[in-house]
């Protein structure tokens, strides 16, 4: 291992043979590594590929099968999250961990609230705190508001100043930035920075490797398990990291686009609702991809739920192939052949104690029931789903709680494809999934898109839309600020519209 | 270690129940020579089985994340009228499937009555239940002037009393209706809509389930099996006591689900599992009795069993 780098220095945290096994199959094989105090510590890796499986252990979630993992050059067991926590290890985690009914500051000192006389609860204290805490993070969040009530971007802040809010000395995040939008990223890199200083250790999660690049010291890359290489950032680009992490050379990232028909299948009219739409307008032609980008908080996925009937409407209408239809609730969405996949997997896209054919079928049994569940056929479609969409799976009958994120989404996505749907609304399709699992959602889109399936692809990151889309609706607050097409869909052009500084608002 | 790697195998979530019902039957023919006698297995089918129908329906409520505490007050309720109308029509064949017919249609009806709450009041079903189970009673209390309904007919007791192929009526009727219910529940949409909103009932709405009308019609489901129950009770004998009938039978209706390995928190669950909890709870009673335990601690043993059914199914869970 490449040491000199840090001479002097004893590690902050070590780990020696660590592995992990689920019910025979090993997740993580023989992780050897040391931690450095002060450093931002990358890990990279496919899904699957261990990264979660080996914070986890480090912040006392799992327990390794083997090995030994060593705190402040003393070795440790890590019971459990608190006794984490009790040594200086925080965790952002990848999926939320916050209590939809309790306030900000509830959430960021549960478990540590702060009292007075030992007794009662210093709520103004702790409100003073968060609100400071908030403040570094520069976003505009109200310590006394619901979690249900923020957006996802705000629910991923409030974790963040969550793990923040403690001394820690060492700061593991799980893929912090996934659901936020390029300005919210480089709050969190110089906050990061800031720490550094400080002397906070911090191991960083991601796929995107440019962000990598960008604020790690070291990077290790997991395949399968296993660690492939520990190098100084300096020394790998992010060329070399995506090859290590697949093993092998990637092909094309975005397939070529194809040109739709002329043929217009779908109409939102003047669509208005209680909250935050205003007359939003567009259509939809065949086998299109259209891109919805805008800034979080947009209204872009408000204006799908819309139209599945999730949400009331308060004005305006849609129509499918020139005539009007009335959606009121997302079963006569299906029955127009509307499918939603959306953007809050766990809290809305799979049942998580289901096993692999009950999610994937979820939607559709009705195709699979003469009066009763017809079990082998919905098995057939469900095996036919995990080969083509390269989904890891032990059985068709594990439980989804056991997935990696890019899998609970492969699943997702084939739930919503097995409705036979004629148009597809997908809602940040590759949010928290690796590159390769991203190439095979991009390839899989353009798929069905030459069969004359039209796509709604909603998302924050505008290379994909750039990559993917034929036309792009751009939103701001609610509304519709431009519909971009062909040479006019450019970062700068996007977001001059998703800003206000050009386009009608 | 052949054994033992054999008994890791074992998928206890599923099973617990199943070995649990096998430890105790094999302890309790050790225990007393007569426990094994056809006559007393028979006996505590037949005792188990009121309940234990009640515990079928109430299996799909709690899988669906409700609760049901008005049962007992609904099976007065339903017997009470069943004997009433029974009586207004003579007492014959006619009158008895008259009143079985009235009965179940009462059963449901009071059921969508909680349901209807539940979904479009919007009020938690433990609160609702609560309220419905006072008026039931207190209903009953009055239509009977808190005495019995007394049934005049002489053909009703062949209902509950009888037997068919050595085997009491009402064991049939629990065995058919567990049968029936557990091919609802593991090969219909619907007993797969039930699961799916008592998981995670966000996604069900997302996945364009009926979530209301799901959970509306788990209740009128245990509405049913509660008529059921007070038609085989009421014939049994041949009256219903307005202050007694259906006494606490929530709780053992709700115990035989929890024993049977449904989590209380919804989502997954097992008919026979319930079947099996039924039963259980019916030999622990029985073998107290034989035993010679004074009847005030057996609430107490029973007491115990939930929670360490509970507490097991518990450990299980949390040793990821």
């Amino acid at each position: 291992m490449n040491l000199d780098q840090q001479p002097s220095n004893s590690p902050l945290t070590a780990t020696k043979g660590i592995s992990k096994d689920f019910s025979g199959v090993r997740v993580l094989d023989q992780i050897s590594i040391d931690i450095f105090p002060g450093e931002v510590f990358g890990i990279i890796g496919e899904n699957g590929a261990g990264k979660s499986t080996l914070i986890k252990i480090l912040s006392g979630i799992y327990h390794p099968s083997e090995g030994q993992i060593s705190f402040e050059g003393n070795p440790v067991t890590v019971k459990d999250p608190l006794a984490a926590r009790k040594l200086g290890i925080s965790t952002i985690p990848q999926e939320f961990n916050l209590i939809q009914h309790l306030n900000v500051f509830e959430n960021i000192f549960l478990g540590q609230e702060q009292r007075s006389k030992k007794v009662f609860l210093s709520k103004r204290q702790m409100i003073q705190k968060t609100r400071t805490l908030l403040g570094e993070l520069e976003t505009k969040i109200d310590p006394k508001a619901k979690i249900q009530s923020l957006s996802v971007a705000q629910k991923q802040m409030v974790e963040i100043a969550k793990a923040l809010a403690f001394e820690s000395k060492l700061l593991i995040m799980d893929e912090p930035t996934t659901v936020l939008a390029r300005h919210e990223i480089e709050i969190l890199f110089n906050l990061m920075r800031k720490l550094k200083e400080k002397g906070v250790t911090m191991v960083y999660i991601s796929h995107k490797l440019k962000e990598v690049k960008e604020i790690c010291d070291r990077v290790m890359i997991l395949r399968d398990g296993k660690m492939i290489s520990l190098d100084p950032i300096d020394e790998v680009d992010e060329h070399l990291m995506a090859k290590r992490m697949v093993g092998r050379e990637l092909s094309q990232i975005f397939p070529d686009k194809i040109q739709p028909v002329e043929e217009i299948v779908f109409e939102a009219k003047n669509l208005s609702e209680e909250k935050i739409l205003k007359d939003v307008s567009f259509d939809l032609r065949k086998g299109e991809i259209l891109g919805f980008a805008g800034l979080v908080g947009a209204g872009r996925t408000e204006t799908a739920e819309t139209i599945i009937g999730i949400r009331k409407k308060k004005r305006g209408s849609l129509w499918l192939k020139g005539k009007e239809v009335a959606i009121h609730n997302p079963s006569a969405a299906h029955r127009y052949g509307i499918s939603y996949l959306s953007e809050d997997r766990q809290g809305i896209g799979i049942i998580t104690n289901f096993d692999i054919i009950s999610n994937i079928t979820l939607s559709s049994l009705k195709d699979y029931c003469k009066f009763l569940i017809q079990h082998k056929r919905a098995r057939k479609k469900a095996a036919g789903y995990v080969k083509e969409f390269g989904i890891r799976a032990a059985s068709l009958k594990t439980k989804l709680e056991f997935f990696s994120g890019g899998n609970q989404q492969k699943v997702s996505l084939a739930k919503s494809l097995d409705v036979d749907p004629k148009i597809l609304i997908v809602d940040e399709p590759t949010r928290g999934i690796d590159v390769q699992a991203k190439r095979e959602v991009y390839h899989f889109l353009n798929q069905l898109a030459r069969t004359g399936i039209s796509i709604i692809l909603i998302s924050s990151e505008l290379e994909e839309i750039i990559g993917m889309c034929n036309r792009v609706v751009v939103m701001k607050e609610g509304q519709v600020t431009g519909i971009l097409s062909d040479e006019h869909i450019t970062e700068h052009e996007i977001m001059l519209h998703a800003t206000g500084l050009k386009g009608v608002a | 270690m052949a054994f033992r790697d054999f008994l890791k195998k074992i998928p206890y979530d599923k099973m617990g129940p199943y070995i649990a019902l096998l430890i105790l039957f094999v302890a309790s023919s050790l225990a007393s020579p007569y426990f094994l006698q056809l006559r007393n297995v028979l006996n505590i089918l037949r005792q188990v089985s009121y309940t234990g129908i009640i515990g079928l329906g109430m299996t799909f409520v709690i899988i669906s994340g409700g609760i049901d505490l008005s049962v007992g007050s609904m099976t007065a309720f339903v017997g009470g009228i069943v004997i009433l109308t029974l009586n207004q029509f003579g007492g014959g064949v006619d009158a008895i499937w008259i009143a079985i017919i009235l009965g179940v249609l009462m059963g449901m009806g009071c059921g969508a009555i909680n349901g209807l709450v539940v979904t479009k009041g919007k009020v938690a079903p433990f609160i609702v239940t609560l309220g419905t189970m006072a008026i039931f009673r207190s209903l009953t209390l009055y239509i009977g002037n808190a005495g019995e309904f007394r049934s005049a007919s002489r053909l009703f007791p062949e209902v509950g009393m009888g037997f068919f192929l050595e085997i009491p009526i009402p064991v049939w009727v629990f065995f058919i209706l567990a049968t029936v219910f557990s091919v609802v529940l593991n090969h219909t949409r619907f007993g797969r809509h039930v699961c799916a909103v008592g998981s995670n009932s966000r996604v069900a709405a997302y996945s364009a389930i009926k979530v209301n009308w799901v959970r509306f019609l788990s209740y009128v489901i245990v509405g049913f099996t509660v008529a059921v129950s007070a038609v085989l009770l009421g014939s049994r004998l041949n009256a219903i006591s307005s202050t007694n009938a259906g006494l606490n039978y929530e709780l053992d209706a709700i115990a035989a689900v929890i024993i049977g390995g449904t989590a209380m928190t919804g989502g997954t669950g097992s008919i026979w599992g319930t079947v099996v909890g039924a039963i259980i709870l019916g030999i622990v009673n029985n073998m107290l009795n034989m035993l010679g335990v004074s009847p005030y601690l057996q609430g107490t043993v029973k007491g115990l069993v939930i929670i360490g059914a509970v507490l097991v199914q518990r450990k299980r869970g949390s040793s990821i």
